[in-house]
C-alpha cells in the first residue's frame, strides 16, 4: 500500500536557519497524523511545503505516487488537492464569508455565484453557520472566523486537509466548536495533518503523532505508545511540561 | 407590570447621571473651549484692529480687497474655474487607471516582466523627480512644436498629459504602498486555495491596499485640483489666468483673492474631510 502522502528526506531553510533537517513522513489515505513539538521546531513550515506554499530545498513529496516538489512544478493543482488552514484565520476581511468560501470555487473551477450558492449553504450549514454567510470576517467571533476558513477550504474539495494549530488563537471556550468540526471531518474520512497543541486532541483521534524536535521527527508512532511510553528524552522531556 | 417599567427609568437615570471622572472631564473640556475661544477671538481682533494702522494698509486695501471689483469679477472667474473644473475632471480618471497600471509595473515579479519592472521604476522616478511646471513646459510647448496638424496641436491635450505624467507616478507609489501594507499571510491564504497570482492581486490583494490609500490619494488630488492652474501657463483661459486678465483690466489685483477664494471653499473642506478618513484609519489600525 502507498501512502496518500509522503515526505523523504524533506529539507527547508531560511537563509542560514534550516528548519526542517530531512523529515520522513507517511500520511495514509483517512489518516489523521498529529505534529507535536515545541514553538519553533518547524511545525508551520513543514505544514506549508507540503501544500507547496513553500518550495523545499532537498527530498521529494509523493502525492497518490506522484512528485510534487519537483522544482519550477505549477503548485495550483496541487493545492488544490490539499487545502489548509492557518492559526490566525486569514479570511480576506473585504468579503463577506459565503464571497470568501466562493471565491477559489469561482475563480479556479469557473463556477458561478448561482451554482454555488446551494452548496455552499449546505456547508455554511453543516457547520452551524448557516445565518452567517453574509456577515462580514470582523462581525464574527474567532471561533466562526475559523470555521468559516474551515469551509473556504473545504468548498474546493480537496483530497486532504493540513491544520496549523487553529486553535490556539481561540479563546478557551471557542476551541470546543472547532475542534467538533475536525472530528466531524474524521468521520467523513477526510486525510488531514495537524500541527497542535491540543494533546488531549491527538490522544482522542490521531492514527499517528510525530514529535518534531529541532526541524526532525525525533518519534513518531501510534497516540497510545507515543504519548504513554516516550523512548526519547527529549519527547519525555516535551510531553511532561504540556500535559 | 407597571413595577418593572418604573424600574427600568429609574436604571436609565442613573445610567445617565455622569460618573465622578465624566462630571470631572466635563468641567476640564468647558474650561478648556472657553480658553480656546478666548484666545482665538483676541488674536483675530488684534489682527482687525492693528493691521489697519500699518501705514500702507489703506493702498493694499484698495488693491486687493477691492469690493466693486470683486462683484465685478467674481461671476467670471467662477466661469473661468469651470474650465478648471473639466481639466480635473477629465485628468483624474486618467491619472488614477495611470497611477494603477504603473504601480502594477513595478510589482511585476516573472523575470520576463522585468523590462516592464524597469521601465515602472524609471517612470516613478522621473516624473516624481521633475517640477510639474517643469513637464507642462516641456510638453506643453515642445510636442505642438512639431507642427502637428488640429486638433493635436491643442495645449489642452498636452496640457493634460503633463499633469498626467507627474501624477500618476506619485498615485502609483501611493498604491504600491498600499500593496506592500498587505500582510504576506493574505497571500498565503489565497495561494493555497489554487488562485493564480493575477486573482490573488486582483481579488485579494488590490481591493484592500486601494481602501487603504484612499486618504492618501485624495490628498494627491487636491494637490492636482491646485496645479489644474499651471496649465494657464501654455494657453487655456482657466481662472489663474482669467484673474490675470481682470487685474490688467482694471488695474487692481482683488480678482486674485477672488480666484483664491474659489479654491479654499473647494480645497479646505476636502483637506478636512481627507484627514478625517486618515484619522479613522489609523484608529481602527491600533
Ligand atoms: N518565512 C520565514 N523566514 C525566515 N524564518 C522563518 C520563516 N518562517 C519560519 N521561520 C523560522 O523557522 C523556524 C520554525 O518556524 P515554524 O513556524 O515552522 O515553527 P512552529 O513549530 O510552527 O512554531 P510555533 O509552535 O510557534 O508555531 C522558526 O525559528 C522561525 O523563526
Ligand atoms: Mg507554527
Amino acid at each position: 500500500m502507498t501512502a496518500k502522502l509522503s515526505l523523504r528526506g524533506v529539507r527547508k531553510r531560511f537563509g542560514d536557519l534550516e528548519v526542517c533537517k530531512g523529515i520522513d513522513l507517511d500520511v495514509g489515505e483517512g489518516e489523521m497524523v498529529c505534529l507535536i513539538g515545541a514553538s519553533g521546531s518547524g511545525k508551520s513550515t513543514l505544514l506549508r511545503c507540503m501544500n507547496l506554499l513553500e518550495p523545499i530545498d532537498d527530498g521529494t513529496i509523493w502525492l497518490d505516487g506522484t512528485d510534487i516538489s519537483e522544482p519550477g512544478l505549477d503548485p495550483q493543482p496541487v493545492r488544490q488537492k490539499i487545502g489548509i488552514v492557518f492559526q490566525s484565520f486569514n479570511l480576506f476581511p473585504h468579503m463577506t464569508a459565503a464571497e470568501n468560501v466562493m471565491l477559489a470555487p469561482r475563480r479556479v473551477r469557473g463556477l458561478s455565484r448561482d451554482t454555488l450558492r446551494p452548496r455552499v449553504t449546505q456547508l455554511f450549514a453543516r457547520f452551524g453557520l448557516e445565518d452567517r454567510m453574509d456577515y462580514y470576517p470582523d462581525q464574527l467571533s474567532g471561533g466562526q472566523q475559523q470555521r468559516v476558513a474551515i469551509i473556504r477550504a473545504l468548498a474546493m474539495e480537496p483530497e486532504i486537509m493540513l491544520f496549523d494549530e487553529i486553535t490556539s488563537a481561540l479563546d478557551p471556550e471557542l476551541v470546543g466548536e472547532v475542534l467538533d468540526v475536525l472530528r466531524d471531518l474524521r468521520q467523513q474520512g477526510m486525510t488531514m495533518v495537524l500541527a497542535t497543541h491540543e494533546m488531549g486532541f491527538a490522544r482522542e483521534l490521531a492514527d499517528k503523532v510525530c514529535f518534531l524536535d529541532a526541524g526532525r521527527i525525533l518519534e513518531q508512532g501510534p497516540p497510545e505508545t507515543l504519548f504513554a511510553a516516550p523512548r526519547e528524552a527529549r519527547t519525555k522531556a516535551f510531553l511532561s511540561r504540556v500535559l | 407590570m407597571a413595577d418593572t417599567s418604573s424600574q427600568n427609568r429609574a436604571a436609565e437615570l442613573l445610567a445617565k447621571t455622569p460618573t465622578r471622572r465624566e462630571a470631572y472631564e466635563a468641567d476640564v473640556r468647558r474650561r478648556s473651549n472657553r480658553i480656546a475661544l478666548i484666545s482665538t477671538v483676541s488674536v483675530v481682533l488684534a489682527i482687525i484692529v492693528l493691521v489697519p494702522l500699518a501705514p500702507g494698509w489703506e493702498a493694499v486695501q484698495r488693491a486687493f480687497f477691492n469690493g466693486r471689483v470683486f462683484a465685478a469679477t467674481f461671476p467670471g472667474l467662477l466661469d473661468a474655474f469651470l474650465l478648471n473644473v473639466m481639466i480635473f475632471a477629465w485628468s483624474a480618471p486618467l491619472i488614477a487607471l495611470t497611477g494603477l497600471a504603473i504601480a502594477l509595473c513595478r510589482d511585476a515579479r516573472a523575470p520576463a516582466l522585468f523590462p516592464v519592472r524597469l521601465f515602472g521604476i524609471a517612470y516613478t522616478d522621473v516624473f516624481r523627480g521633475l517640477p510639474v511646471v517643469l513637464v507642462i513646459y516641456i510638453i506643453g510647448f515642445g510636442v505642438p512644436g512639431l507642427g502637428l496638424p488640429r486638433p493635436w496641436n491643442s495645449p489642452y491635450i498636452w496640457g493634460t498629459l503633463a499633469l498626467v505624467l507627474v501624477y500618476s507616478a506619485y498615485v502609483a507609489e501611493v498604491i504600491r504602498s498600499g500593496i506592500d501594507s498587505i500582510h504576506q499571510s493574505q497571500r498565503s491564504a489565497a495561494a493555497s486555495l489554487g488562485l493564480s497570482d493575477r486573482d490573488i492581486m486582483r481579488f485579494v490583494v488590490l481591493p484592500q491596499a486601494i481602501r487603504n490609500v484612499v486618504p492618501a490619494n485624495m490628498n494627491l488630488f487636491i494637490a492636482l485640483q491646485k496645479d489644474v492652474a499651471l496649465l494657464s501657463f501654455i494657453g487655456p483661459v482657466e481662472v489663474f489666468r482669467q484673474a490675470g486678465v481682470y487685474k490688467s483690466l482694471y488695474a487692481n489685483f482683488t480678482p486674485y483673492v477672488g480666484a483664491a477664494l474659489i479654491f479654499l471653499v473647494l480645497t479646505v473642506p476636502a483637506t478636512r474631510y481627507a484627514d478625517y478618513l486618515m484619522n479613522k484609519q489609523n484608529r481602527a489600525r491600533s
